[in-house]
Protein backbone atom coordinates (compact mmCIF):
# COMPACT_ATOMS: atom_id res chain seq x y z
CA UNK A 1 0.00 0.00 0.00
CA UNK A 2 1.33 3.03 -0.80
CA UNK A 3 0.19 6.72 0.33
CA UNK A 4 -0.06 9.20 -2.86
CA UNK A 5 0.63 13.05 -2.87
CA UNK A 6 -0.79 15.18 -5.46
CA UNK A 7 0.48 18.42 -6.32
CA UNK A 8 -2.36 20.89 -7.29
CA UNK A 9 -0.92 23.34 -9.71
CA UNK A 10 -2.02 26.47 -9.52
CA UNK A 11 -1.55 29.51 -11.95
CA UNK A 12 -2.12 32.75 -9.83
CA UNK A 13 -4.23 31.63 -7.21
CA UNK A 14 -6.42 30.01 -9.89
CA UNK A 15 -6.86 26.37 -10.97
CA UNK A 16 -6.92 25.49 -14.25
CA UNK A 17 -8.29 21.81 -15.72
CA UNK A 18 -5.19 20.38 -14.72
CA UNK A 19 -5.25 20.02 -10.87
CA UNK A 20 -8.53 18.31 -10.79
CA UNK A 21 -6.37 15.69 -14.07
CA UNK A 22 -3.66 15.25 -11.39
CA UNK A 23 -6.14 14.42 -8.44
CA UNK A 24 -7.74 12.15 -10.82
CA UNK A 25 -4.89 10.55 -11.34
CA UNK A 26 -3.97 10.23 -8.23
CA UNK A 27 -6.79 8.82 -7.14
CA UNK A 28 -6.59 6.32 -9.96
CA UNK A 29 -3.09 5.15 -8.42
CA UNK A 30 -4.00 5.05 -5.08
CA UNK A 31 -6.72 2.85 -5.90
CA UNK A 32 -4.50 0.03 -7.17
CA UNK A 33 -2.40 0.10 -4.38
CA UNK A 34 -4.99 0.30 -1.79
CA UNK A 35 -3.37 3.36 -0.89
CA UNK A 36 -4.89 7.53 -0.12
CA UNK A 37 -5.02 9.93 -2.20
CA UNK A 38 -3.65 13.86 -0.70
CA UNK A 39 -3.38 16.76 -2.56
CA UNK A 40 -1.45 19.73 -1.84
CA UNK A 41 -1.49 23.19 -3.01
CA UNK A 42 1.61 25.38 -2.61
CA UNK A 43 2.03 29.15 -2.23
CA UNK A 44 1.00 32.19 -0.02
CA UNK A 45 -2.74 32.38 1.37
CA UNK A 46 -3.72 29.10 -0.39
CA UNK A 47 -6.03 28.30 1.96
CA UNK A 48 -9.14 28.90 -0.13
CA UNK A 49 -7.66 27.37 -2.96
CA UNK A 50 -7.23 24.05 -0.86
CA UNK A 51 -10.56 24.35 0.34
CA UNK A 52 -12.01 24.49 -3.11
CA UNK A 53 -10.35 21.12 -3.54
CA UNK A 54 -10.97 19.83 -0.58
CA UNK A 55 -14.23 18.87 -2.27
CA UNK A 56 -12.97 16.60 -4.41
CA UNK A 57 -13.11 13.20 -2.51
CA UNK A 58 -9.21 13.64 -1.92
CA UNK A 59 -8.28 12.11 2.33
CA UNK A 60 -6.71 15.66 3.13
CA UNK A 61 -5.41 18.94 1.77
CA UNK A 62 -2.49 20.38 2.75
CA UNK A 63 -2.30 24.23 2.23
CA UNK A 64 1.77 24.87 2.19
CA UNK A 65 2.49 28.23 2.78
CA UNK A 66 6.16 30.40 2.46
CA UNK A 67 6.74 33.55 1.14
CA UNK A 68 9.18 31.58 -0.94
CA UNK A 69 6.31 30.07 -2.91
CA UNK A 70 4.81 33.37 -3.64
CA UNK A 71 5.58 32.55 -7.45
CA UNK A 72 6.32 29.26 -8.93
CA UNK A 73 10.38 28.55 -9.02
CA UNK A 74 11.78 24.88 -9.71
CA UNK A 75 14.33 24.89 -6.52
CA UNK A 76 11.65 26.24 -3.50
CA UNK A 77 8.45 23.98 -4.59
CA UNK A 78 10.57 20.99 -4.78
CA UNK A 79 12.10 21.73 -1.41
CA UNK A 80 8.22 22.18 -0.37
CA UNK A 81 6.96 19.38 -1.97
CA UNK A 82 9.46 16.91 -1.13
CA UNK A 83 9.15 17.70 2.79
CA UNK A 84 5.79 17.26 2.92
CA UNK A 85 5.81 13.67 1.54
CA UNK A 86 8.99 13.03 3.65
CA UNK A 87 6.64 14.12 6.50
CA UNK A 88 3.50 12.55 6.18
CA UNK A 89 4.80 9.36 4.51
CA UNK A 90 3.34 10.14 1.11
CA UNK A 91 5.52 7.72 -1.38
CA UNK A 92 4.20 8.70 -4.39
CA UNK A 93 4.00 12.07 -5.86
CA UNK A 94 2.21 12.94 -8.77
CA UNK A 95 1.59 15.90 -11.02
CA UNK A 96 0.70 16.32 -14.39
CA UNK A 97 2.86 16.73 -17.35
CA UNK A 98 2.37 20.45 -17.51
CA UNK A 99 5.19 22.74 -17.96
CA UNK A 100 5.46 23.24 -14.39
CA UNK A 101 4.72 19.49 -13.49
CA UNK A 102 8.06 18.61 -16.06
CA UNK A 103 9.85 21.36 -14.33
CA UNK A 104 9.50 20.21 -10.91
CA UNK A 105 9.01 16.89 -10.54
CA UNK A 106 11.99 15.38 -11.48
CA UNK A 107 13.73 17.48 -8.98
CA UNK A 108 11.46 16.11 -6.45
CA UNK A 109 12.42 12.91 -7.35
CA UNK A 110 15.83 13.64 -6.33
CA UNK A 111 15.44 14.57 -3.27
CA UNK A 112 13.30 11.96 -2.66
CA UNK A 113 15.77 9.68 -3.84
CA UNK A 114 13.40 8.22 -6.06
CA UNK A 115 12.25 7.31 -9.67
CA UNK A 116 10.51 9.36 -12.13
CA UNK A 117 7.90 8.01 -14.46
CA UNK A 118 7.10 10.84 -16.89
CA UNK A 119 4.40 11.86 -19.05
CA UNK A 120 2.35 8.47 -18.81
CA UNK A 121 -0.99 7.65 -20.44
CA UNK A 122 -1.75 4.57 -18.38
CA UNK A 123 -2.13 2.81 -15.08
CA UNK A 124 -2.01 -0.68 -14.96
CA UNK A 125 -3.00 -2.92 -12.19
CA UNK A 126 0.41 -4.84 -11.64
CA UNK A 127 2.00 -1.63 -10.68
CA UNK A 128 3.83 -0.51 -13.92
CA UNK A 129 2.68 2.57 -16.33
CA UNK A 130 2.39 3.00 -19.99
CA UNK A 131 4.39 6.06 -21.71
CA UNK A 132 4.57 7.04 -25.07
CA UNK A 133 8.37 7.29 -26.31
CA UNK A 134 9.74 8.27 -29.76
CA UNK A 135 7.71 11.00 -30.29
CA UNK A 136 4.78 8.95 -29.55
CA UNK A 137 5.65 5.87 -31.74
CA UNK A 138 6.29 3.64 -28.99
CA UNK A 139 4.81 2.89 -25.98
CA UNK A 140 6.53 1.17 -23.06
CA UNK A 141 5.22 -0.60 -20.16
CA UNK A 142 7.56 0.67 -17.32
CA UNK A 143 7.60 0.50 -13.71
CA UNK A 144 9.89 2.62 -11.38
CA UNK A 145 12.40 0.33 -9.20
CA UNK A 146 12.24 2.84 -5.92
CA UNK A 147 10.48 2.54 -2.70
CA UNK A 148 10.14 6.22 -3.81
CA UNK A 149 7.72 6.74 -6.75
CA UNK A 150 7.32 10.66 -8.55
CA UNK A 151 4.94 10.16 -11.86
CA UNK A 152 3.90 13.17 -14.33
CA UNK A 153 0.87 12.43 -16.11
CA UNK A 154 -0.15 13.35 -19.43
CA UNK A 155 -3.19 16.10 -18.96
CA UNK A 156 -5.50 14.29 -21.97
CA UNK A 157 -5.17 11.02 -21.28
CA UNK A 158 -7.40 11.35 -17.29
CA UNK A 159 -10.35 12.91 -16.73
CA UNK A 160 -10.71 15.43 -14.07
CA UNK A 161 -11.98 14.39 -11.01
CA UNK A 162 -15.73 14.59 -9.87
CA UNK A 163 -16.81 16.20 -6.25
CA UNK A 164 -16.86 13.43 -3.71
CA UNK A 165 -16.69 13.74 -0.25
CA UNK A 166 -14.95 16.54 1.32
CA UNK A 167 -11.56 16.13 2.85
CA UNK A 168 -9.82 18.41 5.72
CA UNK A 169 -7.90 20.99 5.12
CA UNK A 170 -4.22 21.30 6.88
CA UNK A 171 -1.77 23.97 7.20
CA UNK A 172 1.81 23.34 6.78
CA UNK A 173 4.51 25.17 6.56
CA UNK A 174 7.05 24.56 3.77
CA UNK A 175 10.28 24.33 5.62
CA UNK A 176 12.33 25.80 2.94
CA UNK A 177 15.73 26.62 3.30
CA UNK A 178 15.86 29.95 2.04
CA UNK A 179 19.94 30.46 1.37
CA UNK A 180 19.98 27.22 -0.57
CA UNK A 181 17.44 28.91 -3.54
CA UNK A 182 19.34 29.95 -6.47
CA UNK A 183 15.75 30.93 -8.43
CA UNK A 184 14.17 34.19 -8.68
CA UNK A 185 11.15 34.69 -10.26
CA UNK A 186 11.45 37.82 -12.70
CA UNK A 187 8.36 38.28 -15.22
CA UNK A 188 5.08 36.42 -16.62
CA UNK A 189 3.74 37.65 -20.07
CA UNK A 190 0.53 36.00 -20.79
CA UNK A 191 0.22 35.46 -24.10
CA UNK A 192 -3.05 37.74 -24.77
CA UNK A 193 -6.10 35.62 -26.60
CA UNK A 194 -9.75 35.57 -26.40
CA UNK A 195 -9.36 32.66 -27.72
CA UNK A 196 -9.88 29.27 -25.27
CA UNK A 197 -6.43 27.63 -23.69
CA UNK A 198 -5.31 25.23 -26.58
CA UNK A 199 -4.65 22.14 -24.07
CA UNK A 200 -8.20 23.10 -22.74
CA UNK A 201 -10.34 24.44 -25.92
CA UNK A 202 -13.37 22.03 -27.41
CA UNK A 203 -12.38 22.28 -30.42
CA UNK A 204 -8.77 23.19 -32.06
CA UNK A 205 -8.04 24.30 -35.49
CA UNK A 206 -4.30 23.98 -36.84
CA UNK A 207 -2.47 25.27 -39.47
CA UNK A 208 0.39 23.87 -40.96
CA UNK A 209 3.25 24.66 -43.32
CA UNK A 210 0.79 24.82 -46.53
CA UNK A 211 -0.33 28.21 -44.97
CA UNK A 212 2.77 29.43 -46.49
CA UNK A 213 3.37 32.60 -43.87
CA UNK A 214 1.98 33.88 -40.46
CA UNK A 215 0.36 36.58 -42.43
CA UNK A 216 -2.05 33.92 -44.14
CA UNK A 217 -2.50 32.42 -40.27
CA UNK A 218 -3.78 36.08 -39.45
CA UNK A 219 -5.92 36.45 -42.65
CA UNK A 220 -7.42 32.80 -43.35
CA UNK A 221 -6.73 30.91 -40.65
CA UNK A 222 -8.33 32.76 -37.70
CA UNK A 223 -11.71 33.92 -39.02
CA UNK A 224 -12.38 30.24 -39.17
CA UNK A 225 -10.73 29.49 -35.50
CA UNK A 226 -13.26 31.98 -34.32
CA UNK A 227 -15.99 31.35 -36.21
CA UNK A 228 -15.53 27.68 -34.30
CA UNK A 229 -14.90 29.31 -31.07
CA UNK A 230 -11.79 27.24 -31.07
CA UNK A 231 -7.80 27.49 -29.91
CA UNK A 232 -5.60 27.92 -32.77
CA UNK A 233 -2.46 25.49 -32.97
CA UNK A 234 0.11 25.02 -35.11
CA UNK A 235 2.86 22.23 -36.72
CA UNK A 236 6.09 22.25 -35.54
CA UNK A 237 7.40 22.63 -39.51
CA UNK A 238 4.71 26.39 -39.15
CA UNK A 239 6.49 26.70 -35.59
CA UNK A 240 10.18 26.20 -37.60
CA UNK A 241 9.40 28.34 -39.82
CA UNK A 242 8.40 31.00 -37.91
CA UNK A 243 5.29 31.76 -39.01
CA UNK A 244 3.89 31.89 -35.12
CA UNK A 245 5.23 30.85 -31.62
CA UNK A 246 5.68 27.98 -29.94
CA UNK A 247 2.86 28.09 -28.10
CA UNK A 248 0.94 27.36 -30.65
CA UNK A 249 2.62 24.27 -31.65
CA UNK A 250 0.68 20.73 -31.65
CA UNK A 251 3.19 17.55 -31.31
CA UNK A 252 5.12 15.39 -29.11
CA UNK A 253 7.56 18.25 -28.70
CA UNK A 254 4.65 21.22 -28.06
CA UNK A 255 1.01 21.02 -26.62
CA UNK A 256 -0.22 17.45 -26.63
CA UNK A 257 -4.44 18.41 -26.84
CA UNK A 258 -7.31 15.66 -27.30
CA UNK A 259 -10.35 18.26 -28.28
CA UNK A 260 -13.72 16.94 -29.60
CA UNK A 261 -12.77 18.09 -32.88
CA UNK A 262 -9.88 18.90 -34.57
CA UNK A 263 -9.20 20.72 -37.62
CA UNK A 264 -5.59 19.99 -39.24
CA UNK A 265 -5.26 22.51 -42.00
CA UNK A 266 -2.40 22.54 -44.74
CA UNK A 267 -0.93 20.15 -42.25
CA UNK A 268 1.21 16.79 -43.72
CA UNK A 269 0.58 14.71 -40.64
CA UNK A 270 4.30 14.20 -39.63
CA UNK A 271 5.16 11.79 -36.61
CA UNK A 272 5.81 14.45 -34.19
CA UNK A 273 2.57 15.86 -34.93
CA UNK A 274 0.38 13.25 -34.78
CA UNK A 275 1.28 12.21 -31.36
CA UNK A 276 0.06 15.12 -30.34
CA UNK A 277 -3.71 14.99 -31.56
CA UNK A 278 -4.17 11.69 -32.38
CA UNK A 279 -6.56 11.12 -29.32
CA UNK A 280 -8.81 14.01 -30.27
CA UNK A 281 -12.32 12.72 -30.85
CA UNK A 282 -12.94 14.07 -34.44
CA UNK A 283 -10.17 14.97 -36.63
CA UNK A 284 -10.47 16.50 -40.30
CA UNK A 285 -7.52 17.10 -42.14
CA UNK A 286 -8.21 19.69 -45.39
CA UNK A 287 -5.10 18.94 -47.61
CA UNK A 288 -3.83 19.72 -51.17
CA UNK A 289 -1.66 16.33 -51.38
CA UNK A 290 -3.89 13.16 -50.92
CA UNK A 291 -1.16 11.45 -49.93
CA UNK A 292 -0.28 12.95 -47.16
CA UNK A 293 -0.04 10.70 -44.20
CA UNK A 294 -2.59 13.60 -42.09
CA UNK A 295 -5.65 11.44 -44.23
CA UNK A 296 -4.51 8.24 -42.24
CA UNK A 297 -5.90 9.66 -38.68
CA UNK A 298 -8.32 11.54 -40.39
CA UNK A 299 -11.97 10.38 -39.33
CA UNK A 300 -13.30 13.31 -42.83
CA UNK A 301 -10.48 14.76 -45.19
CA UNK A 302 -11.20 16.95 -47.68
CA UNK A 303 -8.45 16.87 -50.65
CA UNK A 304 -9.02 20.50 -51.15
CA UNK A 305 -6.74 24.07 -51.99
CA UNK A 306 -7.17 25.42 -48.51
CA UNK A 307 -6.97 28.73 -49.41
CA UNK A 308 -10.01 28.24 -51.36
CA UNK A 309 -11.67 25.46 -48.93
CA UNK A 310 -11.12 27.40 -44.97
CA UNK A 311 -13.05 30.50 -46.35
CA UNK A 312 -15.83 28.60 -47.90
CA UNK A 313 -15.73 26.70 -44.31
CA UNK A 314 -16.06 29.39 -42.33
CA UNK A 315 -19.30 30.86 -44.13
CA UNK A 316 -20.88 27.75 -44.01
CA UNK A 317 -20.22 27.60 -40.37
CA UNK A 318 -21.51 30.76 -39.66
CA UNK A 319 -24.63 29.53 -42.01
CA UNK A 320 -25.02 27.06 -39.42
CA UNK A 321 -24.96 28.94 -36.58
CA UNK A 322 -27.67 31.44 -37.92
CA UNK A 323 -30.30 28.68 -38.46
CA UNK B 1 34.05 31.11 -18.48
CA UNK B 2 33.40 26.96 -19.19
CA UNK B 3 30.33 25.62 -20.49
CA UNK B 4 29.54 22.05 -20.04
CA UNK B 5 27.09 21.09 -22.78
CA UNK B 6 25.19 17.25 -23.67
CA UNK B 7 25.06 15.49 -27.06
CA UNK B 8 23.25 12.48 -27.16
CA UNK B 9 22.67 9.97 -30.14
CA UNK B 10 18.92 9.52 -31.30
CA UNK B 11 17.27 8.21 -34.13
CA UNK B 12 17.07 11.24 -36.76
CA UNK B 13 13.70 12.63 -35.80
CA UNK B 14 12.75 11.83 -39.51
CA UNK B 15 13.55 8.66 -39.09
CA UNK B 16 10.32 5.80 -39.28
CA UNK B 17 10.77 4.12 -35.43
CA UNK B 18 9.04 0.70 -35.20
CA UNK B 19 9.24 -1.86 -32.71
CA UNK B 20 10.72 -4.88 -32.88
CA UNK B 21 8.37 -8.10 -33.02
CA UNK B 22 9.62 -9.03 -29.62
CA UNK B 23 9.09 -5.87 -27.97
CA UNK B 24 12.68 -5.92 -26.42
CA UNK B 25 13.54 -2.01 -28.43
CA UNK B 26 13.27 -0.64 -31.78
CA UNK B 27 14.19 -1.62 -35.41
CA UNK B 28 17.49 0.13 -35.28
CA UNK B 29 18.45 -1.20 -39.08
CA UNK B 30 19.04 1.74 -41.55
CA UNK B 31 18.47 4.03 -38.95
CA UNK B 32 20.49 7.20 -39.22
CA UNK B 33 21.26 8.33 -35.70
CA UNK B 34 21.76 12.43 -35.23
CA UNK B 35 22.42 15.02 -32.33
CA UNK B 36 19.68 15.13 -29.98
CA UNK B 37 17.98 18.29 -32.19
CA UNK B 38 17.22 19.85 -28.70
CA UNK B 39 21.27 19.26 -27.78
CA UNK B 40 21.79 20.87 -30.76
CA UNK B 41 20.41 23.94 -29.94
CA UNK B 42 22.59 23.98 -26.71
CA UNK B 43 25.47 23.43 -28.34
CA UNK B 44 25.36 26.59 -30.70
CA UNK B 45 24.18 28.37 -27.51
CA UNK B 46 27.41 27.95 -25.95
CA UNK B 47 28.83 28.65 -29.63
CA UNK B 48 27.07 32.33 -29.13
CA UNK B 49 27.86 32.89 -25.31
CA UNK B 50 31.86 32.03 -26.39
CA UNK B 51 31.74 34.28 -29.36
CA UNK B 52 29.89 36.95 -27.37
CA UNK B 53 31.62 37.05 -24.35
CA UNK B 54 35.04 35.78 -25.27
CA UNK B 55 37.33 33.19 -23.51
CA UNK B 56 34.71 30.74 -22.85
CA UNK B 57 35.76 27.08 -23.45
CA UNK B 58 32.97 24.73 -24.70
CA UNK B 59 33.48 21.12 -23.53
CA UNK B 60 30.84 18.25 -25.06
CA UNK B 61 29.62 15.45 -23.01
CA UNK B 62 27.66 12.55 -24.24
CA UNK B 63 26.83 8.67 -22.66
CA UNK B 64 26.70 6.27 -25.23
CA UNK B 65 28.42 3.75 -27.02
CA UNK B 66 31.57 4.32 -29.45
CA UNK B 67 29.46 5.41 -32.23
CA UNK B 68 28.11 8.44 -30.02
CA UNK B 69 31.99 9.66 -30.91
CA UNK B 70 29.77 10.38 -34.40
CA UNK B 71 27.56 12.75 -32.96
CA UNK B 72 30.30 14.62 -30.81
CA UNK B 73 32.71 15.06 -33.76
CA UNK B 74 29.58 16.96 -35.20
CA UNK B 75 29.49 19.30 -32.20
CA UNK B 76 33.31 19.57 -32.19
CA UNK B 77 32.79 20.36 -36.22
CA UNK B 78 30.27 23.10 -35.52
CA UNK B 79 32.94 24.59 -32.92
CA UNK B 80 32.87 23.04 -29.55
CA UNK B 81 36.16 23.13 -27.89
CA UNK B 82 36.56 19.15 -26.56
CA UNK B 83 34.22 16.79 -26.32
CA UNK B 84 33.82 13.47 -23.69
CA UNK B 85 32.52 10.54 -24.43
CA UNK B 86 31.28 8.40 -21.39
CA UNK B 87 31.39 4.64 -22.72
CA UNK B 88 27.97 2.90 -22.05
CA UNK B 89 26.86 -0.08 -23.86
CA UNK B 90 23.43 -0.42 -22.29
CA UNK B 91 20.71 2.55 -21.87
CA UNK B 92 21.30 4.91 -19.08
CA UNK B 93 17.81 6.44 -17.49
CA UNK B 94 17.57 10.17 -16.79
CA UNK B 95 18.92 9.68 -13.02
CA UNK B 96 21.18 7.89 -13.85
CA UNK B 97 22.21 10.17 -16.67
CA UNK B 98 22.47 12.73 -14.15
CA UNK B 99 23.99 11.03 -11.42
CA UNK B 100 26.77 10.31 -14.51
CA UNK B 101 26.68 14.25 -15.61
CA UNK B 102 27.09 15.30 -11.91
CA UNK B 103 30.52 13.52 -11.50
CA UNK B 104 31.51 15.15 -15.04
CA UNK B 105 30.48 18.85 -13.80
CA UNK B 106 32.99 17.95 -10.59
CA UNK B 107 35.44 17.25 -12.66
CA UNK B 108 35.23 20.00 -14.87
CA UNK B 109 34.07 22.74 -12.75
CA UNK B 110 31.83 24.59 -15.26
CA UNK B 111 30.18 27.35 -14.69
CA UNK B 112 27.09 26.69 -16.88
CA UNK B 113 25.71 23.22 -17.85
CA UNK B 114 23.41 23.53 -21.50
CA UNK B 115 21.24 20.53 -22.25
CA UNK B 116 18.37 20.20 -24.74
CA UNK B 117 14.82 19.95 -22.40
CA UNK B 118 14.63 16.27 -23.83
CA UNK B 119 15.92 13.58 -25.33
CA UNK B 120 13.86 13.02 -28.73
CA UNK B 121 14.12 9.03 -27.81
CA UNK B 122 13.28 8.81 -24.59
CA UNK B 123 10.87 11.92 -24.47
CA UNK B 124 11.13 12.10 -20.39
CA UNK B 125 12.61 15.65 -20.42
CA UNK B 126 14.10 14.82 -16.61
CA UNK B 127 18.04 14.59 -16.93
CA UNK B 128 18.75 18.25 -16.65
CA UNK B 129 16.34 19.15 -13.44
CA UNK B 130 17.44 16.30 -11.74
CA UNK B 131 21.19 17.18 -12.30
CA UNK B 132 20.67 20.52 -11.04
CA UNK B 133 19.06 19.07 -7.98
CA UNK B 134 21.61 16.80 -7.30
CA UNK B 135 24.07 19.45 -7.18
CA UNK B 136 21.95 22.35 -5.15
CA UNK B 137 21.87 24.08 -8.43
CA UNK B 138 19.82 26.82 -10.11
CA UNK B 139 18.04 25.65 -13.50
CA UNK B 140 15.79 27.47 -16.02
CA UNK B 141 14.09 24.70 -18.35
CA UNK B 142 12.28 25.25 -22.03
CA UNK B 143 14.71 28.11 -22.50
CA UNK B 144 13.97 30.44 -25.38
CA UNK B 145 16.65 33.72 -24.72
CA UNK B 146 19.53 33.73 -21.89
CA UNK B 147 21.29 36.88 -20.84
CA UNK B 148 24.03 36.50 -18.97
CA UNK B 149 24.97 38.97 -16.84
CA UNK B 150 27.79 40.85 -17.27
CA UNK B 151 29.49 39.72 -14.01
CA UNK B 152 28.84 36.33 -15.05
CA UNK B 153 27.38 35.19 -11.74
CA UNK B 154 23.91 35.33 -12.93
CA UNK B 155 21.28 34.87 -15.87
CA UNK B 156 17.65 35.82 -16.91
CA UNK B 157 16.26 33.30 -18.40
CA UNK B 158 13.16 33.63 -20.76
CA UNK B 159 11.19 29.95 -20.52
CA UNK B 160 8.30 29.00 -22.75
CA UNK B 161 5.48 27.92 -20.17
CA UNK B 162 1.86 27.14 -20.77
CA UNK B 163 -0.04 30.07 -21.64
CA UNK B 164 2.98 32.70 -22.22
CA UNK B 165 6.76 33.38 -21.38
CA UNK B 166 8.22 33.71 -18.38
CA UNK B 167 11.30 35.17 -17.16
CA UNK B 168 13.56 34.25 -14.06
CA UNK B 169 16.74 35.15 -12.87
CA UNK B 170 18.82 32.12 -12.05
CA UNK B 171 22.63 32.17 -10.02
CA UNK B 172 25.39 31.01 -11.90
CA UNK B 173 26.25 28.20 -12.17
CA UNK B 174 22.98 26.64 -13.46
CA UNK B 175 21.38 23.82 -15.83
CA UNK B 176 19.50 25.62 -18.88
CA UNK B 177 17.80 23.66 -21.10
CA UNK B 178 17.53 24.16 -24.68
CA UNK B 179 13.60 24.48 -26.08
CA UNK B 180 13.06 24.64 -29.80
CA UNK B 181 12.94 28.73 -30.46
CA UNK B 182 16.19 29.85 -28.18
CA UNK B 183 18.50 29.63 -32.13
CA UNK B 184 18.41 27.67 -35.53
CA UNK B 185 21.77 26.00 -34.75
CA UNK B 186 24.43 26.50 -37.61
CA UNK B 187 25.91 23.74 -39.92
CA UNK B 188 29.42 22.90 -39.60
CA UNK B 189 31.74 24.15 -42.28
CA UNK B 190 34.08 22.02 -44.25
CA UNK B 191 36.92 23.46 -41.89
CA UNK B 192 35.34 23.00 -38.78
CA UNK B 193 34.74 19.01 -40.26
CA UNK B 194 38.92 19.39 -40.51
CA UNK B 195 39.67 20.71 -37.72
CA UNK B 196 37.02 19.09 -35.53
CA UNK B 197 38.88 15.58 -36.28
CA UNK B 198 42.16 16.97 -34.46
CA UNK B 199 39.99 17.92 -31.37
CA UNK B 200 40.44 16.16 -28.05
CA UNK B 201 37.75 13.37 -27.48
CA UNK B 202 38.07 11.82 -24.12
CA UNK B 203 36.21 8.11 -23.47
CA UNK B 204 35.78 7.03 -19.63
CA UNK B 205 34.23 3.51 -19.43
CA UNK B 206 31.40 4.31 -17.27
CA UNK B 207 32.41 1.68 -14.76
CA UNK B 208 35.20 4.24 -14.01
CA UNK B 209 33.05 7.40 -13.56
CA UNK B 210 32.25 5.92 -9.99
CA UNK B 211 28.37 6.26 -9.73
CA UNK B 212 25.55 4.06 -8.90
CA UNK B 213 24.22 2.60 -12.18
CA UNK B 214 21.43 0.94 -11.09
CA UNK B 215 18.55 1.82 -12.79
CA UNK B 216 15.31 3.48 -11.31
CA UNK B 217 12.92 2.53 -13.92
CA UNK B 218 12.71 -0.70 -15.73
CA UNK B 219 10.87 -0.82 -19.56
CA UNK B 220 9.17 -4.08 -19.45
CA UNK B 221 7.69 -4.09 -23.04
CA UNK B 222 7.75 -1.90 -26.19
CA UNK B 223 4.67 -1.72 -28.27
CA UNK B 224 3.89 0.30 -30.94
CA UNK B 225 0.44 2.77 -30.29
CA UNK B 226 -2.81 1.92 -31.20
CA UNK B 227 -3.27 2.38 -34.90
CA UNK B 228 -6.46 4.97 -35.58
CA UNK B 229 -8.75 4.38 -38.37
CA UNK B 230 -8.92 6.40 -41.49
CA UNK B 231 -12.19 7.83 -42.19
CA UNK B 232 -13.80 8.65 -45.27
CA UNK B 233 -13.14 11.36 -48.38
CA UNK B 234 -15.66 14.35 -48.58
CA UNK B 235 -16.38 15.64 -51.61
CA UNK B 236 -17.10 19.22 -50.74
CA UNK B 237 -16.83 21.86 -47.83
CA UNK B 238 -21.06 21.78 -47.86
CA UNK B 239 -20.57 17.88 -47.32
CA UNK B 240 -17.97 18.40 -44.57
CA UNK B 241 -20.36 20.64 -42.46
CA UNK B 242 -23.18 18.71 -42.72
CA UNK B 243 -21.26 15.66 -41.68
CA UNK B 244 -19.44 17.39 -38.66
CA UNK B 245 -22.62 18.67 -37.68
CA UNK B 246 -25.64 15.61 -38.30
CA UNK B 247 -23.30 12.58 -37.71
CA UNK B 248 -20.27 13.89 -35.67
CA UNK B 249 -22.13 16.10 -33.66
CA UNK B 250 -19.26 18.29 -32.95
CA UNK B 251 -20.63 21.60 -34.60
Amino acid sequence: MSNVLVFAEHQHKKFSKLALVAVRAGQIIAEKTGGECHAAVLGTGVEGLAGELAAYGVKKVYAVEDPALEHYTADAHAQALANLALDKGLDVVVATASAVGKDLMPRVAVRLDGGIACDITGVNDDGTFERPMYAGNVIAKISIERPKKVITVRTTAFDPAAKGAAAAVEQVAAKIDHAALKMKFVSFNETKSDRPVLSEARIVVSGGRGLKNGENFTIVLEPLVDALGAAMGASRAAVDAGFVPNDLQVGQTGKVVAPELYIAVGISGAIQHLAGMKDSKVIVAINKDEEAPIFQVADYGLVADLFKAVPELKEEVEKLKHH
Amino acid sequence: MKILVTAKRVPDPNATIKVRPDGTGIVTDNVKYVVNPFCEIAIEEALRIKEKHGGAEVVLVSIGGKVAQEQLRTGLAMGADRAILVLSEQEVDPAVVARILKKTVETEQPDLVLMGKQAIDDDSNAAGQMLAELLGWGQATFASAVKLSDDKKSAVVTREVDGGLEDIEVQLPAVITADLRLNEPRYASLPGIMKARKKELKEIPIAEVGVDLSPTIKIHKLEPPPKRQAGKKVGSVQELVQLLHAEAKVI
